[in-house]
């Protein structure tokens, strides 16, 4: 990792990790004091930016864009919530040992699919697996098919858009339109508590700085080489020996995962999992993070994801009927105006600043993101 | 001597369109052969057919002694040691020069797991830096392939060629587009490439052909018309009636 990111990725970690937990356990009335309710918005911030990255991995470096990955994001948060509301126990409304929505629905037994999710371990696996399995499956057929640029795109909407009609209905046993909700405890602790809000936020620092990490890495080495390659020219991948189903299917199931993990950090954090999650929209809103944060760099998903649901949370409170307006206006203008996303943008204001005080015969650093080598490059990655 | 690659009774049918038609074709090893042929005359779909590209509808396609090429992806296929140069040069625009080469370089597997495990050894940095030498681009190893010029990125993907070390490199059109100090230049480098492998070239410029030749092979309607060395070549009628009979301005693609 080049020397000024890695400087960056310490500091933001320790800030995630350390700084933001600290604030929130200062008493209310201090001027640093990070509230519970910040904390946690921003715990869900940090679970999009999880998915964000590996959305970016998929879409930004080997240039396929999926419009499904809400359905990664609801199979991890799904997972984890079967496990949540198995954890109610008859603590529940009807209290009943069945979670409470297959009372309402009469079904007297625990489904056979939900009973392993009786053990954390199987739920953290399944976590990591089914995500990862489906999407194994999934795009091992659209790859080894050679399915690719839109054609890709589309198949991945329709996979949304039957996830969403499959997990809305009742005989599913998922809870339906309602989902999985009313989770009391998470591993034995209250939710209710700051305490584990606090715990589950800086569990998902971690697994931001560690699915960073992981994606950077995978950039660096010649892997990561040929996922750009396959961008530039599939073609010329395939007759220098590699075979670019198979990496496109690698780094498909490296982003389902992290969408899987971010889902299932999603659930207990927010409280309830929908099929709203899964469908086409929100997997699109996905997109658009990665989009207007800046593809091909990483960090740029991760500002993408951060920022455009910050203003989101802030918009719908303040001017909800802006907030659509806002969104759509924010793709417009990251496909017409800034097609490298913020970071792009930034990067060449920079140089064009630094540019006009070299002129002036101004010398000294202005350096803020400077990500110069991606300026041209990632204008081209949506092919 | 043996072949490195042979066609037997190859036929490709593009919806009702006949590409090949049962093309009898055969390299010797170490040759360097040109074929030339009027447009539509099947010459791009041949090399598509021994790179895995297009698979035919009937016919044998065989590499080296007795390996079957028809079951076989492309991937495969380059890995057996047969490179495929494109018409137009096709290089990885956002990758350095040099990592152009470092992906093409030959290796015993190219595989997701090998490709996140093995960074270079000291003995794959020398054979790029070797390859960018020849080709002339060491100087522009750490800039984007994308800013290279025309003939600049024509060399590159054949420095590409050359690191994945083929035993057979198929070149459709090395030369057009080119000025004609870099043709000259390409040719050179192709008789380099040529001194211990096999390579096909397909090429109109009859200027560059007779620079390159030995041997030419002339496709006419999917099917070798006639072959032979280039001025038995030029002066045989039967290649001249194709050629005239299809433009009429003369025949100066054969002069």
């Amino acid at each position: 990792m080049p020397k000024r990111e890695a400087a960056a990725l310490g500091i933001a970690a320790i800030v995630l990790v350390v700084v933001l937990p600290v604030c929130n356990m200062l008493p209310a009335g201090s001027p640093l004091a990070v509230s519970n309710f910040t904390l946690n918005l921003f715990g869900k911030f940090l679970t999009y930016a999880i998915l964000a990255l590996g959305l970016d991995l998929l879409w930004g470096y080997a240039g396929v864009l999926s419009l499904g990955h809400g359905v990664f994001f609801g199979l991890g948060a799904y997972a984890m919530g079967m496990h949540l509301m198995l954890e109610i126990g008859s603590k529940s409304v009807y209290q009943s040992a069945l979670p409470d929505f297959m009372v309402w629905n009469q079904v007297t037994a625990l489904p056979l699919f939900w009973k392993p999710f009786h053990s954390g371990a199987f739920t953290l696996l399944a976590i990591v697996l089914v995500p990862g399995l489906f999407g194994l499956a999934f795009g091992y057929l659209a790859f080894r098919s050679r399915i690719r640029g839109v054609y890709f795109s589309i198949i991945t909407q329709a996979l949304a858009l039957s996830a969403w009609l499959v997990f809305n209905r009742n005989e599913m046993n998922l809870g339906g339109t309602n989902g999985l909700a009313d989770f009391k405890t998470a591993f034995g602790f209250p939710l209710n508590q700051p305490g584990t809000q606090r715990g589950l936020y800086v569990v998902t620092a971690l697994a931001l700085v560690a699915a960073y990490v992981l994606c950077r890495w995978i950039t660096l080495t010649r892997a990561g080489k040929v996922l750009v390659a396959i961008r530039d020219s599939e073609t010329r991948v395939l007759f220098s020996g590699y075979s670019p189903a198979a990496y496109k299917l690698f780094v498909f199931v490296v982003s389902a995962v992290l969408a899987g993990v971010a889902g299932a950090l999603y659930a207990p954090q927010v409280g309830i999992i929908t099929p709203a999650k899964i469908g086409v929209l929100p997997s699109i809103e996905m997109v658009v993070w990665v989009a207007a944060g800046g593809r091909g760099t990483l960090y740029g998903a991760v500002i993408g994801a951060f920022g455009v649901n910050w203003i989101q949370s802030w918009l719908t409170t303040s001017y909800p009927d802006l907030w659509l307006l806002f969104l759509g206006g924010l793709f417009m203008g990251a496909v017409l105006f800034f097609p490298d996303g913020i970071v792009g943008a930034l990067g060449r204001l920079t140089a064009r600043a630094r540019r006009l005080l070299t002129k002036r015969g101004v010398t000294g650093s202005t350096e803020i993101t400077g990500p110069s080598r991606l300026e041209p490059g990632s204008r081209t990655a949506s092919r | 001597m043996t072949s490195i690659v042979y066609l037997e009774d190859v036929t490709v049918n593009f919806d009702g369109f006949k590409a090949l038609s049962r093309l009898n074709f055969f390299m010797d090893r170490r040759e360097l052969r040109v074929v030339i042929g009027p447009n539509g005359a099947g010459k791009t779909t041949l090399l598509d057919v021994v790179s895995g590209r297009v698979k035919p509808e009937s016919g044998r396609v065989i590499f080296g002694d007795h390996t079957d090429l028809l079951p076989l992806r492309e991937n495969e296929i380059a890995q057996l040691g047969i490179g495929r140069k494109f018409q137009t040069p096709s290089v990885f625009v956002n990758l350095t020069v040099w990592d152009n080469v470092e992906l093409s370089l030959r290796r015993a597997s190219k595989g997701v797991f090998a490709a996140l495990r093995q960074p270079d050894a000291h003995e794959e940095r020398a054979r790029i830096a070797r390859t960018l030498e020849t080709v002339q681009l060491a100087d522009k190893a750490d800039g984007k392939a994308g800013a290279l010029s025309h003939g600049e990125k024509q060399w590159l993907e054949i420095g590409m060629m050359i690191a994945q070390d083929p035993e057979l490199l198929l070149v459709d059109e090395p030369v057009a587009g080119m000025t004609d100090e870099e043709t000259t230049r390409t040719g050179e480098l192709l008789e380099t490439i040529a001194a211990d492998r096999s390579v096909l070239v397909i090429e109109h410029d009859m200027e560059f052909v007779r620079q390159i030749a030995r041997k030419v092979t002339v496709l006419h309607q999917g099917t070798v018309l006639c072959e032979g060395p280039v001025e038995d070549v030029q002066g045989d009628p039967r290649v001249l009636e194709v050629y005239l009979g299809r433009r009429r301005e003369g025949s100066d693609a054969v002069h």
